[in-house]
């Protein structure tokens, strides 16, 4: 029981990582239709420049701040260079060019920052909380909080503001919305910046739980996050939080209980069987594409 | 007239390529393409298989596989364990029934991880091969009749030029003529517009996993004569930075270019041995030429065009004449 509730709970801190990553992409995916491949990648910048930036003596909440307006630039100056261009044209362009733009920045931080693993700092230091026989480190409390913190702030922003509002209109029907008067390419902008800053968050917090980070640390969590998504119902929000959390409590309890290598495989087969079962996802509508 | 031409087109397809082979063994034979070379062009060969059967999923049915290499494993190990442990006949028997049963086995996990991702609309494809291939890799370095991260040595090494060059043109004859058949015009269909086709009767889901699959079942081909030809096999050869070789293969040749596919596995294979100083760069290099390449030209460099010798004959005619009249 204790072991039970001791992964449960290790579950519930890698969950909630991937949630502020699935958040990303089923955001962008709800509002372009694009699965963007260069999420996981934002995820590993905002890892190295929080490594960076603490490193120079920033102070870590400074650091943080900075990280997520570093990927949001980023991510916005990604969206206008390759993605806006390929907006009318065939998917599978948008799709290559996506995956070229991962590829890009993975080579381009080996280049710059070498490939080996650089040790990330360890910055906050809580004590561990102990209930019984079950040890809650402090940093899985830390990363549970500020996940939540965010999402219930995501979740307000895009429900009570005019520009969440706008997100809305225009992942529904962005022709519609432009009519309606609708700057659909600020609102695109700010969906990717905003995705991107909650990667830079999600970075940091994968950082501090694995702490080494190299040029390719992004692919594994963006594959996860994305499974997540799609599990929870691409485009939906509350579905990448829900899926999110699934996703981690399931890799959590395959390593305690099964296999440490076979976590990884564990993830692709929930993504085959919801493909399978409900490819719309747990909080997806079934919606038929008409002509 | 019409009939007449494509009679044509035959006879001068395949004389060209009886003659390359005749030129290409002589020249082997006669110790102008040394040991070197002759390797380059057979893992050309490969590459050749690998980028015209992509291309068939990619370029013809219009969906991202990024897990060609992971195919192409299943297809290498399986054909290597199983020409180790079974004696076949002939060195020629043996190898061509190991690489089919790699080829199979190829197949049968495109089926698997094809069947859930295509019955669907959209771009479940791209994400499930890609995690598949990553998946194939973990696996196969995990278990021990692989030879695990050492990799597998003691492969008999069966595979010579002659194979390689025969296998490359079946391959490439058999999605040529799939894709001029009806068969083909329905995956090109699906490409064009899914629910056209499905609305005119075209089985949409039917011919996506079945295009899938025949491009597994080459890249599982191409894996078992890669394993024969090297030997040894290292689990990390078939990751996911092979399959993005693969597709800028594809892309840069032309997605719906069978020929444009062959010209670009043969420079994308010589360029990397002539330029060796700029390795750690030919990653970046291939990201942003596949960026460039989807912003200006997203069609490729040959779009959807072939290059034939016929072609090649009655334009260099009309050249001449168009000189002479100058």
């Amino acid at each position: 029981m204790e072991q039970f509730i001791q992964q449960l709970f290790n579950g519930l801190h890698v969950g909630s990582i991937y949630a502020l990553i699935a958040l990303g992409y089923t955001m962008v995916y709800g509002i372009v239709k694009l699965i963007n491949f260069a999420h996981g990648d934002i995820l590993m910048i905002g890892a190295y420049s929080t490594y960076f930036l603490i490193n120079s003596g920033v102070p870590i909440w400074a650091s943080v701040i900075l990280a997520m307006l570093i990927c949001a630039v980023i991510g916005v100056v990604i969206e206008k260079l390759a993605y806006k261009p390929l907006r009318r044209a065939p998917r599978i362009s948008a799709l290559i060019t996506a995956i070229a733009v991962s590829l890009f920045l993975q080579n381009l931080f080996m280049i710059l920052f070498k490939p080996d693993g650089r040790p990330f700092p360890k910055v906050v230091d809580f004590n561990p909380i102990i209930i019984g026989n079950v040890k809650i480190e402090g940093l899985t409390i830390l990363t549970i909080v500020v996940s939540t913190v965010l999402m219930v702030a995501l979740h307000l922003f895009i429900n009570k503001t005019k520009t969440g509002k706008s997100m809305r209109a225009v992942s529904q029907d962005s022709d519609a919305a432009m009519l309606m008067g609708i700057n659909t390419n600020k609102t695109i902008s700010i969906t990717f910046a905003i995705g991107s800053a909650l990667a830079a968050v999600g970075g940091i917090l994968f950082s501090m739980a694995y702490p080494l980070i190299d040029p390719y640390m992004g692919t594994m969590p963006g594959l996860k996050a994305f499974v997540a998504a799609v599990l929870g119902g691409i485009g939906v929000i509350p579905g990448a939080m829900f899926g999110g959390i699934i996703m981690g409590v399931a890799e959590s309890f395959t390593k305690a209980y099964i296999s440490s290598q076979l976590s990884d495989a564990v993830v692709f087969g929930i993504l085959i069987i919801v493909l399978i079962v409900k490819p719309s996802g747990i909080f997806g509508k079934n919606t038929r594409e008409k002509v | 007239m019409k009939k007449d031409n494509r009679m044509k087109s035959y006879i001068i397809n395949t004389v060209g390529v009886v003659g390359l082979y005749i030129l290409m063994t002589s020249l082997m034979n006669g110790g102008i393409i040394n040991r070197y070379q002759q390797g380059i062009i057979m893992i050309i060969g490969i590459n050749i298989i690998l980028a015209v059967s992509l291309n068939l999923t990619t370029g013809f049915l219009g969906q991202l596989a990024l897990g060609h290499a992971g195919f192409m494993g299943i297809g290498a190990y399986s054909a290597a364990i199983v020409s180790m442990n079974m004696n076949l006949g002939s060195n020629t028997m043996q190898l061509l029934i190991s690489i089919i049963i790699g080829g199979l086995i190829a197949a049968i996990f495109g089926i698997l991880i094809g069947i859930p991702a295509l019955r669907l609309e959209g771009d479940y494809l791209a994400i499930i091969t890609l995690g598949f291939g990553e998946m194939i890799r973990v696996i196969v370095t995990n278990l021990k009749i692989t030879g695990g991260a050492k990799g597998l040595n003691g492969i008999p090494l069966l595979t010579n030029f002659s194979h390689v060059y025969w296998i490359t043109v079946i391959t490439v004859v058999v999605i040529y003529t799939l894709i001029r058949s009806r068969h083909g015009r329905s995956i090109i269909a699906i490409r064009e517009n899914e629910i056209a086709a499905s609305a005119v009767g075209v089985p949409t889901a039917y011919y996506k996993v079945f295009g899938f699959v025949l491009s597994a079942f080459f890249a599982g081909i191409a894996g078992g004569l890669y394993a024969h030809y090297m030997s040894i096999l290292s689990p990390a050869k078939f990751g996911f930075m092979y399959s993005i070789e693969i597709l800028v293969i594809v892309v840069l040749g032309g997605m719906g270019s069978i020929t444009g596919s062959i010209v670009a596995a043969i420079v994308l294979t010589l360029l990397p041995e002539a330029l060796r100083e700029f390795a750690a760069y030919r990653l970046l290099i291939y990201a942003v030429l596949l960026i460039v390449m989807m912003l200006f030209r997203p069609s490729g460099l040959f779009g959807t065009k072939e290059i034939s010798i016929g072609n090649i004959f009655s334009r260099s005619k009309k050249n001449v004449k168009s000189n002479e009249e100058v």
